[in-house]
């Protein structure tokens, strides 16, 4: 069974890579290379896959998602600047692909046991755009 | 990794299959059916599923959105499905077959590095119909 989980969070970002020169940044980037940054309100939604436990009848629980959620992904980047704040995000371009990978590399190895596992996280930057990562190799 | 975009557009349609009765028609589309046709504001989901490259994107959104809206959102924005639009010519403009021809076009002009994953594409938030691309 697949049980999911929504969070949010609002955080500002720059998407730049510093060995490219301005102009290529923005080639590749847009608006978001803009060098003092700009926000979004991001929404992730966490998918947990388990089989409900025969005692409690749950799959995983909430109050403990919640806390996990919290921990590792709202109390370090709400109402942050992530390239400032948030590593690895000094150093790797804070693309809303990146992010995913990076919430689901914090979360997976809490949400795992034996009947238990991460199974996606979506990650929407704006209504009209969102990552699904599934744990895959990334390049 | 998939990336999903959305897009939107507005157009109308009339469902109404020429192989049938007009009472036949009726009964089958209700509403759909009446003689002048009516519009929606339609949501066009495209979802891409690849590596990320060396900018740690999946895809390029300009890219992406060029190729979208020049195969897909011009041709369709603020047109009669049934009259405007050649790719629906001879088809009833259901949305079934209206994500259908949305598929085949971008499959037949996918220029990008990512694979077309999906279209999902809504007629109003109660209607939603979607389609896998095969790998």
């Amino acid at each position: 069974m697949l049980l999911t989980r929504k969070a949010e969070f609002s955080a500002s970002h720059v998407c730049a890579n510093p060995q490219l020169s301005e102009a290529e940044n923005r080639a590749i980037y847009g608006a978001n290379s803009n060098p003092n940054g700009h926000g979004h309100n991001y929404v992730l939604e966490v998918t947990v896959e388990g089989d409900p436990d025969p005692v409690t009848g749950m799959v995983f629980d909430l109050r403990e998602l919640k806390q996990i959620l919290n921990d590792e992904v709202v109390d370090p980047m709400d109402h942050r600047f992530l390239n400032r704040e948030v590593p690895p995000f000094d150093r790797v371009v804070p693309t809303t692909e990146n992010l995913a990978a990076e919430i689901w590399k914090r979360l997976a190895p809490r949400i795992a046991g034996a009947n238990i596992r991460l199974r996606n996280v979506r990650l929407y930057e704006t209504s009209d755009l969102y990552v699904d990562y599934g744990g895959e190799p990334c390049a | 990794m998939r990336l999903t975009r959305r897009y939107r557009f507005s157009a109308s349609h009339r469902l109404d299959t020429p192989t049938l009765t007009v009472e036949q028609n009726r009964r089958l589309y209700g509403k759909c059916n009446n003689p002048y046709g009516h519009g929606h504001d339609y949501m066009l989901e495209v979802t891409v599923e690849g590596p990320l490259d060396s900018s740690g994107q999946v895809v390029d959104r300009g890219a992406l959105d060029a190729l979208v809206a020049g195969q897909v959102i011009e041709r369709l924005d603020h047109k009669n499905l049934n009259a405007d639009v050649p790719e629906l010519a001879g088809a009833v403009p259901t949305t079934e077959n209206l994500a259908s021809a949305i598929r085949r076009t971008l499959v037949n002009s996918w220029t990008l590095p990512p694979r077309l994953e999906r279209v999902r594409i809504s007629e109003t938030d109660r209607n939603i119909f979607e389609l896998e691309t095969s790998k």
